[in-house]
């Protein structure tokens, strides 16, 4: 920029006094340190990215890979649009601390998972930019994660224990929806406690599993017709692969017990981390596998 | 097409261009003369400044509602779920209908590199809209930080006022270098760099998702403003002003200038975001009886209020009569 502004002042402008060309001089470094310092600071939203500490469990067809999600933050307008659509609202914003990661949407399981109460992917369709990508259509199609038992100790069903009482204690904001209680609208967990014999929360509330059994039922009345059919009518389409179940396992100590085990089918929304009672979690979303069904 | 690349000059930073004696027309030139001849004296300015009072607040007013009423409308349509203006500035759905906005669109395809059918209906429906209302139109009467800067504003002159603080310029061309610099870095890094320091965004976002602390950030740019330099977000980085501005140089909306009763001592000038557009305001400028204020101008009609002798006023349409 200095060799434009000396050729335009060689060429055109009568010669500058010295008090004016001080004047230019200054402006002009003050223009250098200005431009230097808001291209600097922008380019420190590169930190978190590099550094991994931007990496969120995103929304239902976020464009990345387990890896790396370099195109969803450069797909991403950052509008909320997916924010404002999900029944749930599962779906928070990232702040500046996440550098260029601001403005991009996450998913917080163990606040508040996506169950798929919205049935359609709203959160995709909302999507202005394919950002969330549109060949998404059911539930069973996303790859949030995957489940893991990370801490298999703290395991009710493990341990042999039932549950009893409020899934995440009387404070505890996250809604999921029941269908037994209302189809169209999620209510608290706190608002429908439980008493199980053997806790099962992860298996009996995952939203893969609760279709597969909802599929499974609507096969039997309508038997005969085509699985497409049995499909349209639910609304969604039946999961292939189950996501989880408590089998019996072997423990380390060759003792047989009754344990959660996460199958192909998982898609990682979180509501098992989100459901599990004990604090921190026995079973958490990796945000760095997904299934495989291929 | 004068307009035009004379407006591109001034979006890019150059100096307003002076016009030389013969591009003068004769009609203007018989106003300079017979402004030369007759020169105004105190009283005449004493009248008109009686008669005008401090200057209006009309079109201030209206842009100040319009400003707050979009960014209220976002608002409240997430807050009752009433679906009139889903999403945020950077891209939104009217009532269904794609929205994006035009600089956040273009920072995404340069570092996305695909296109995506939905962003193209908003960015064509965005473009041809504020191609009809006038480009910069949406840095005056839509952006939130031009509100807020504008209302820091206030308390900047009056430290500089009180000869607190100095005002600092900037050399204009750095827009142009800040645009550049950005659409490259979206394009090379695929990030959208931008975005994240983005004030206009993160308002928008904070108002209606709730604040964060990229609040800080704006805080700074705005403290920067208020101690440091006037306006400087607006005048020296922005590159949405750009992209509007460029939109703008083929709006029918303008803001025109008549010479004819202009006393030129400057008003105008005084409280515009971008004086430069206002060159021809300066005695002997203007080249033609009635001229178009350029692109750059964000039509905040600031100018057209303060102005004494109403020789400043909104167009829709090129300019081709004059005013009788």
């Amino acid at each position: 920029m200095s060799d434009k502004q000396t050729t335009t002042k060689k060429k055109g402008r009568p010669a500058l006094s010295g008090k004016r060309k001080a004047q230019a001089r200054r402006e002009f470094l003050r223009t250098s340190v200005m431009a230097a310092g808001v291209i600097g600071f922008s380019l420190l939203g590169f930190l978190p990215v590099v550094q991994g500490t931007s990496l969120r469990l995103r929304p239902p067809g976020a464009v990345k890979t387990t890896e790396d999600e370099k195109d969803f933050l450069s797909s991403c307008i950052k509008c909320g649009q997916c924010v404002q659509v999900c029944p749930v609202e599962a779906i928070k914003l990232a702040d500046l601390d996440e550098g260029f990661a601001v403005g991009t949407p996450y998913i917080d399981a163990r606040e508040q998972a996506c169950d798929f109460s919205c049935d359609g992917l709203q959160c995709v369709l909302a999507c202005p930019t394919g950002s969330l990508n549109h060949d998404l259509n059911f539930p069973a199609d996303t790859r949030m994660g995957f489940a893991r038992l990370s801490r298999p100790g703290a395991c009710l069903a493990i341990q042999g224990k039932g549950f009893k009482g409020q899934a995440r204690g009387s404070e505890y904001q996250g809604l999921l929806r029941y269908d037994e209680i209302d189809r169209w609208n999620p209510i608290p967990v706190r608002e429908h406690p439980y008493d199980l014999e053997l806790c099962d929360l992860c298996v009996r509330q995952c939203p893969i599993e609760i279709r597969i059994t909802q599929c499974a039922e609507k096969k039997e009345q309508a038997s005969g017709e085509k699985l497409a059919r049995v499909a349209e009518q639910i609304g969604n389409e039946c999961p292939p692969v189950h996501a989880i179940a408590l089998e019996e396992v072997a423990m380390p100590n060759g003792e047989m017990r009754m344990s959660p085990v996460i199958k192909a089918g998982c898609v990682g929304c979180g509501v098992c981390e989100m459901i599990c009672p004990p604090e921190p979690p026995a079973i958490v979303i990796d945000i760095h596998k997904i299934t495989d069904l291929a | 097409m004068g307009y035009i690349v004379e407006s591109l000059r001034q979006l890019a930073g150059a100096e307003p261009t002076r016009p030389e004696k013969e591009k003068i027309t004769s009609r203007a030139q018989e106003v300079h003369t017979h402004k030369k001849q007759n020169p105004f004296t105190k009283a005449e300015f004493e009248a008109i400044y009686e008669e005008h009072g401090s200057g209006g607040t009309k079109w201030r007013n209206r842009r100040w509602a319009t400003l707050i009423l979009v960014n209220l409308l976002f608002v409240v349509s997430y807050y009752f779920d009433i679906q009139i203006l889903e999403g945020a500035l950077t891209a939104s759905r009217f009532v269904g209908f794609h929205m994006a906005d035009l600089n956040s669109a273009l920072q995404v395809m340069l570092a996305y590199k695909h296109l995506v059918l939905n962003l193209v209906i908003g960015t064509v429906t965005v473009f041809i809209m504020w191609v009809l209302l006038g480009g910069r139109t949406f840095c005056s009467w839509v952006c939130p930080y031009h509100l807020i800067s504008e209302l820091t504003e206030k308390l900047h002159l009056l430290l500089v006022r009180k000869k607190l603080v100095k005002d600092h310029s900037f050399d204009r061309r750095v827009r142009s270098l800040f645009y550049l610099v950005f659409a490259l870095l979206a394009l090379v890094t695929g990030y959208t760099v931008f975005e994240t320091i983005s004030p206009t965004g993160i308002l928008s976002r904070a108002l209606i998702y709730g604040p964060g602390i990229a609040l800080v950030w704006v805080g700074v740019v705005l403290l920067f403003e208020i101690f440091y330099s006037r306006r400087a977000w607006c005048r020296y980085v922005c590159p949405i002003g750009v992209t509007y501005g460029l939109v703008g140089t083929v709006s029918p909306l303008r803001v025109k200038y008549n010479v004819r009763d202009c006393h030129h001592e400057g008003d105008c000038r005084k409280v515009c975001l971008v004086p430069h557009v206002l060159s021809m305001t300066v005695k002997g400028r203007a080249s033609n009886h009635d001229m178009d204020i350029g692109a750059d101008c964000t039509r905040c009609g600031m100018c057209v209020d303060v102005c004494p002798t109403d020789s400043l006023n909104f167009v829709l349409g090129m300019n081709k009569k004059s005013k009788q």
